[in-house]
């Protein structure tokens, strides 16, 4: 008889059981600022992701997350902030009117936003991804810049530079009727889209896609001549990876509250780009390791900004120390540790076979 | 539009694009050597911008010795960084030095906030070049006369450095085959440092003449420009110097008469270049004055 679950399957189960027994026993006993942290390390698991299979599975050098996550993060904003509220937001210009009332369920606006994303990774993609290496970086930084002013002159229905404030944090009503406590923030949302995210990659890279995907990363020209169609694939890839950045913006954009075109410059792209490269570029199981050590790193230096007592003397606060501490810290391990940070599976496989010969 | 006018936004786009052609001339030698895109030159800019600041406002030196003290101390600063994040990563693949680049960039961002404080700052402009001059109708601020002109000059400096000296032969051989040049016997480490030094030190004539130009320093002033800068050098065809000279000028006139022209698109200012870039780089892949690439097996 057929095994219904094989071992690995079985395996992923319960990790993932246990994952939402946490999660769930997480968000009733800690405090909403650990909350909060625990929620961005999610989110950072699913963009981490997104870009991990852009940029570490495909091999395409992307630089254009932020632009991606906007519009996510975007969509989801205008499709549930309350019409009094978006009132009182577009108070410089008036909202478009038939922007005035659309209003969807949290989970069918966070679709949305990764389709949104998902509908412009294509657009853009398509015409981009004929090029290569550092002009792909550039021309999807590019776009991802024109993406941000764009947002930032359309006023409106982005507002403009002064942001959407507002968007409604979700309780649980489920499992506050379950437990008698009423989660503060959508720390579930996010912990099941991360999940989703983690099975979606591991299923894509065993199929016969991920096998394309990793083909074209190690020789464009090999993969094409083994009959792989590149720029399909390619594409397919982009348009993957932004459909997850979408849900990433829009997720981030929820657990802030508040989001302007500030928060989507060319920093974002790069925590996320730290957190896959320390990770290990086309690894999965690295770049989740990544996005929780990274997240809870940049809260745990926070102290840094502030004075500091060291028993004899006390240091005036100074403002900035912290992203120094921060951008040193990359430096150095970057710079020193590159030889085993940057190897990608697909390369310790290869050493491990050439040792066995 | 009378022509008054237009002269007046011929003058500005001239002197801007003068300014991008300084900044991307760094960004295009390091990658014709490197295959490098060098992310953190836009915070060079700025960082001699600052020296200059310092310099100025808190000794005695005469203004036009410390343009000149500031130009060559950040050109040794472009040096040392080389040295430090740039060289340990020579050998390893492309992106991790690239990350570095980028780690740098922010490195001196947040270097920047920490020593010069986030708030704004006024660059103390020389009285010679604060003054306006009036030509038959157009008024013109002479600091935007001046910075074509020294432009030029540096210009001259550099073709001559290129074409001339040995150094310059060195770059050109390294920038065509960094192995058979490394053969031959050309002490690489020295040609990338004076890379370097060459590139910073006209970013930092770059962020000197853009003080005396938009007198407000911060210490992300030099993210935009450092973006559009790479990307008139992409334009123009990377690793070329002319090449960079005409994306630079390319870049600074069409952002200044798309003001001129299109009011209404002011706010598409910072766009306009990203979209340049990526209608070049979809026409034309290699830039305006770029080589073929050929597809190696």
């Amino acid at each position: 008889m057929k095994k219904i679950l094989d071992r690995n399957q079985t395996k992923q189960l319960i990790l993932t059981a246990i994952a939402l027994v946490g999660l769930v026993v997480l968000n009733l006993t800690l405090d909403s600022y650990k909350i909060r942290v625990v929620n961005l390390c999610l989110i950072y698991i699913i963009l981490g992701l997104s870009m991990n299979l852009i940029n570490g599975f495909t091999g395409l050098f992307s630089l254009g997350h932020a632009g991606f996550m906007a519009i996510g993060a975007y969509t989801v904003a205008l499709l549930t902030i309350p019409p009094e509220m978006k009132e009182m937001n577009f108070y410089m210009k008036p909202i478009l009117p038939a922007l005035l009332n659309l209003n969807m369920p949290f989970i069918f606006a966070l679709l949305m936003g990764g389709i949104m994303a998902a509908i412009f990774g294509f657009l853009i993609g398509a015409p981009v991804l004929k090029l290569t290496d550092d002009y792909l970086a550039i021309a999807t930084l590019g776009f991802s810049e024109i993406i941000r002013v764009v947002i930032i002159n359309m006023q409106t229905i982005t507002n403009g530079a002064l942001g959407l404030k507002g968007i409604p944090q979700h309780t649980n009503d489920a499992i506050a009727g379950l437990f008698g406590v009423a989660p503060k923030t959508n720390l579930l949302w996010a912990g099941v889209a991360a999940i989703l995210t983690i099975f979606v990659m591991i299923r894509l890279m065993e199929g016969s896609y991920g096998k394309a995907f990793k083909a074209i990363r190690e020789d464009e020209v090999a993969a094409r001549s083994m009959g792989i169609n590149l720029f399909r694939h390619k594409v397919m890839s982009f348009t993957i990876g932004s459909f997850m950045a979408g849900v990433g913006g829009g997720l981030l954009a929820v657990s802030l509250g508040t989001i302007d075109p500030t928060l989507f410059k060319f920093a974002l792209t790069f925590n996320i780009l730290l957190i896959v490269v320390l990770g290990g570029m086309g690894n999965i199981k690295g770049t989740v390791i990544s996005a929780i050590v990274v997240t809870i790193a940049m809260e745990g230096l926070r102290f840094l900004d502030a004075a500091i007592n060291l028993g004899f003397m006390t240091t005036p606060a100074l403002p900035g120390l912290r992203m120094v501490v921060f951008s040193l810290i990359l430096m150095i391990v970057i710079i020193f540790k590159k030889d085993n940070i940057f190897l990608t599976t697909y390369m310790k496989v290869r050493a491990r076979y050439a040792k066995n010969q | 539009m009378s022509i008054q006018e237009f002269m007046q936004h011929l003058v500005n786009g001239t002197s801007l694009g003068s300014l991008y052609a300084l900044i991307a001339i760094g960004y295009t030698m390091v990658y014709g050597i490197l295959r490098l895109i060098n992310f953190a030159h836009g915070d060079i800019f700025m960082l001699g911008a600052y020296i200059t600041y310092y310099g100025i406002a808190y000794t005695p030196i005469p203004w036009w010795l410390v343009f000149i003290l500031s130009a060559v101390i950040t050109g040794v600063f472009g040096m040392v960084l080389e040295k430090l994040a740039y060289k340990p990563l020579r050998s390893a693949p492309r992106i991790t030095i690239m990350i570095s680049a980028i780690g740098a960039s922010f490195l001196l961002q947040n270097l920047g906030v920490l020593v010069f404080g986030g708030r704004p700052k006024a660059f103390p402009i020389p009285e010679v070049l604060s003054k306006t001059l009036v030509v038959g109708g157009v008024s013109v601020a002479i600091v935007s006369v001046v910075i074509p002109i020294i432009t030029i000059l540096l210009l001259m400096g550099l073709t001559f450095i290129i074409q001339k000296t040995k150094t310059g032969m060195a770059m050109r051989a390294l920038s065509k085959d960094y192995e058979a040049a490394s053969l031959m016997g050309i002490d690489i480490n020295r040609v990338i440092s004076f890379t370097f030094f060459i590139g910073s030190f006209l970013a930092a004539v770059g962020g000197i003449l853009w003080g005396t130009k938009y007198p407000q320093l911060m210490p992300l002033m030099g993210v935009m420009p450092g973006l559009k800068c790479f990307i008139a050098a992409v334009i123009g065809g990377i690793g070329n110097i002319t090449g960079a000279v005409i994306g630079g000028f390319i870049l600074g006139l069409g952002e200044i008469m798309l003001i001129a022209f299109l009011p209404t698109l002011t706010g598409y200012r910072d766009a306009f270049s990203f979209i340049l870039l990526i209608v070049i780089l979809l026409v034309k892949p290699t830039g305006l004055m770029g080589e073929k690439m050929t597809e190696k097996v």
